[in-house]
């Protein structure tokens, strides 16, 4: 065991994947010789060559195109958005072309390509580099979605969806790219891609987090705890394909359910979870479903996130409103009985 | 770099100031153009067969339009020297990457007109195989295919293929970011790609000079450092000369070029579209004339290279290709609607597959009454139809 980044980790999960498929390539804004911004594609032009990771021109859309072609061409395109918000002039060419191509063709031309986006706040920075932009992906039928909340999980499903053979945009959460854990990242997990992980377990309810919620949802749960009530928090690891049947089971056996999600809530994801929730577990929940999110703001300033994000507080406010010391009311069971 | 050298590299880049033309629109030799070779007569017949085919297709496409067998059209008549010499100048292990107006191109191919008009037709969105072809789906997102053309190009030139790709565009299409996102990829990478520009006059209703100031869409190579040439469109000696030019180019690993076509687009954008409300017919007549079918007929005519019986055993082959074609559209396309999810991903999400489960049960109950035991999930009738699972 030794102590890894996350960033560390995405850097070892690209290097393995150059190593053992010839057909990977990585390209984008300045993930050549600087080893890109924020340094995950370090080292990979110095060890495989201008050949297998190169620099382009500075345009997004290009940068996808350019992949869809490459992929058609029988390559692995892995390209890095340099952040969430400048990965929008590449929006159509994910949405007409990499989600759809396999589709169009009836399965004779497919993607196998990755989308890199470092994504989400908490890490102070100013206009359009924080956006937190997975409802757009998720929303759009043909792309896989995913984003790790551990290094283990950066370096597994990252290996996994260069492996895949539909495209992936996978979603990096940029302020835990500096966060450390004990782990072997030659040791391979025992979930499989798709499959939700239970971070901690607890009976009392289910805390539903992705990405850069996770730490905070566990945090929240360290804090209930204390106040003897213990959260079950259930990372998504990938938000599509959706792990309806990890979620649901949790929530059957906890009652109760919160999302947390660090993007804007109006339509986002932690609206489809609570809804999936709902229509799934309805007899077994003695609560509403809620939602703790980001405002439907602009993401704000960096003097102004700490207002915006959700955190432990934030959660512990909606734990609150579970109705915990409720008893559950069954009249509605007792037909004929209540007047 | 010397003042000389720098003139010599913008010059080289530069198309030429008219655009090159081998036959007049009377059909009579043009004052041959300096750099080109006209290609050989056999080549030439070869297209003229190519054109009178494609016409045939394309008019027969607009007329099962009007009898509502296609949801739409969109026409290329005016444009048959683009259409052919596009495809001739390539390879078949070459890629071509074409947009909607382009089914001539691919007919000319060696695509099954009927698998071509899948898309118009609403039956599926691409339905002839690409990897087998080298022919992507036919683009609509204006210009997004041009990106692909250059990324597929690259691929190419990375592993060591001689082969090259060909974007399709039109005038209105070089507006687009994508467009030029292309060239400059392509000129970095020296991708060995052609951009084809067919200038057709108008983006739907909106004029040529509306869309650009340039002094030729032609001129859009330069700033990205694309060798670049304008050609008369409706010659097709001299579509096919330049675009065999630009192809060896490519191919001999000197990078992109950007080839526009001054063409004209006899028909409305589709049939839904009503051309009136922004041309005037004495344009449309104007341009009647320089047609580029009967240019090269009249050319090949009078070189003695085409005979009276050749003009009708290909007339014939157009006829039976017609007729193959009104035969195949007028029967009933036989669709599985639960096709609809097995091609979203490689294995459908959980989701998916309690989606279609969902639909499954709807047919079924929908079918119901007339077929109590069925439980395929195909509707429609049972005309054979060719279907790919």
């Amino acid at each position: 065991m030794a102590k890894v980044t996350m960033a560390q980790a995405l850097n070892t999960a690209l290097c393995d994947a150059l190593r053992e498929d010839e057909r990977v390539l990585v390209f984008g804004e300045d993930v050549g010789p600087l080893g890109g911004v924020f340094r995950i594609t370090d080292g990979l032009t110095r060890d495989f060559g201008e050949q297998r990771c190169f620099d382009t021109p500075l345009a997004e859309a290009g940068i996808v195109g350019l992949a869809v072609g490459m992929a058609m061409g029988g390559f692995r395109p892995v390209v890095e958005m340099q952040f969430d918000a400048f990965a929008y002039p590449a929006f159509e060419q994910i949405a007409s072309h990499v989600a759809k191509l396999r589709n169009r063709t009836r399965g004779r031309l497919t993607l196998p390509m990755v989308i890199r986006v470092p994504y989400a706040g908490g890490i102070g920075g100013v206009e359009h580099h924080c956006d937190s932009s997975e409802a757009y992906y998720a929303h759009t039928p043909g792309l896989k979605v995913v984003t790790p909340a551990t290094a283990e999980d950066a370096y597994w499903l990252l290996r996994d969806a260069v492996a895949d053979p539909d495209p992936v945009v996978f979603l990096e959460p940029k302020k835990l790219y500096w966060s450390r854990e004990d782990t072997d990242l030659e040791r391979r997990g025992a979930l499989p891609f798709g499959r939700a992980a239970i971070r901690r377990e607890g009976r009392d309810a289910t805390v539903v987090a992705y990405g850069p919620s996770v730490p905070v949802a566990l945090a929240a749960a360290e804090a209930a705890a204390t106040e003897g009530i213990q959260l079950e928090v259930v990372d998504l690891r990938t938000v599509v394909p959706f792990d309806d049947e990890t979620v649901s089971a949790s929530v059957r056996r906890t009652g109760r359910c919160v999302v947390v999600q660090e993007a804007q809530g109006f339509a986002g994801v932690g609206a489809e979870i609570a809804a999936r929730v709902q229509e799934r577990c309805f007899h077994s929940l003695a609560a509403p479903v809620l939602r703790v999110s980001g405002f439907d703001i602009p993401y704000p300033p960096p003097k102004l996130e700490h207002a915006h994000l959700p955190g432990v507080d934030r959660i512990l406010d909606a734990v609150d409103r579970l109705q915990l010391d409720d008893e559950p009311d069954t009249r509605h069971l007792l037909k004929g009985a209540v007047a | 770099m010397s003042v000389k050298s720098l003139r010599q590299t913008v010059q080289g880049l530069l198309p030429s100031l008219t655009p090159v033309r081998f036959v007049a629109e009377d059909g009579t030799p043009a004052k041959p153009p300096t750099g080109y070779t006209e290609p050989p007569a056999d080549q030439l017949r070869a297209a003229y067969r190519h054109m009178v085919l494609g016409r045939r297709f394309d008019t027969q496409a607009t007329a099962l339009t009007k009898q509502g067998r296609l949801a739409v059209y969109p026409s290329s008549r005016g444009q048959d020297a683009c259409q052919v010499g596009a495809v001739l100048a390539l390879r078949p292990t070459d890629w071509l990457f074409p947009t909607y107006r382009d089914s001539v191109a691919l007919v000319t191919r060696g695509i099954d007109p009927l698998e071509v008009l899948t898309l118009l037709r609403g039956d599926w969105h691409c339905g002839y195989d690409p990897a087998a072809t080298r022919t992507a789906p036919q683009c609509t997102p204006l210009a997004t295919q041009v990106l692909h053309a250059t990324g597929m190009a690259e691929s190419l030139r990375r592993k060591g293929e001689d082969g090259v790709a060909m974007a399709l565009v039109g005038d209105g299409a070089t507006s687009e970011g994508d467009f030029h996102e292309a060239l400059n990829f392509a000129a970095v990478f020296r991708a060995p790609v052609i951009f084809f520009v067919q200038n057709n006059k108008y983006a739907i209703s909106v004029p040529l000079a509306r869309q650009t100031a340039a002094p030729a869409l032609a001129y859009k190579g330069i700033g990205y450092g694309v060798r670049s040439e304008q050609v008369d469109g409706n010659d097709l000696a001299a579509v096919l000369a330049v675009l065999t030019a630009a192809v060896e180019h490519a191919r001999a690993g000197h990078g992109p070029f950007l080839v526009e076509a001054h063409t004209y687009r006899m028909d409305a954008h589709t049939n839904a579209d009503d051309a009136t409300r922004y041309r005037d017919d004495e344009e449309v007549e104007r341009w009647s004339a320089a047609d580029p079918l009967n240019r090269l007929e009249a050319y090949l005519r009078a070189r003695g290279v085409l005979t009276d019986e050749d003009v009708a055993a290909v007339r014939e082959q157009a006829e039976t290709m017609a007729a193959e074609l009104r035969a195949g559209m007028n029967a009933e396309s036989v669709l599985d609607p639960l096709e609809l999810f097995d091609h979203v991903y490689a294995e459908p999400t959980p989701q998916l597959r309690e989606q279609r489960a969902l639909l499954a049960s709807e047919l079924a109950e929908a079918t119901e009454p007339t077929e109590p035991t069925e439980s395929t999930g195909s509707v429609g009738s049972t005309t054979p139809q060719t279907q790919e699972g």
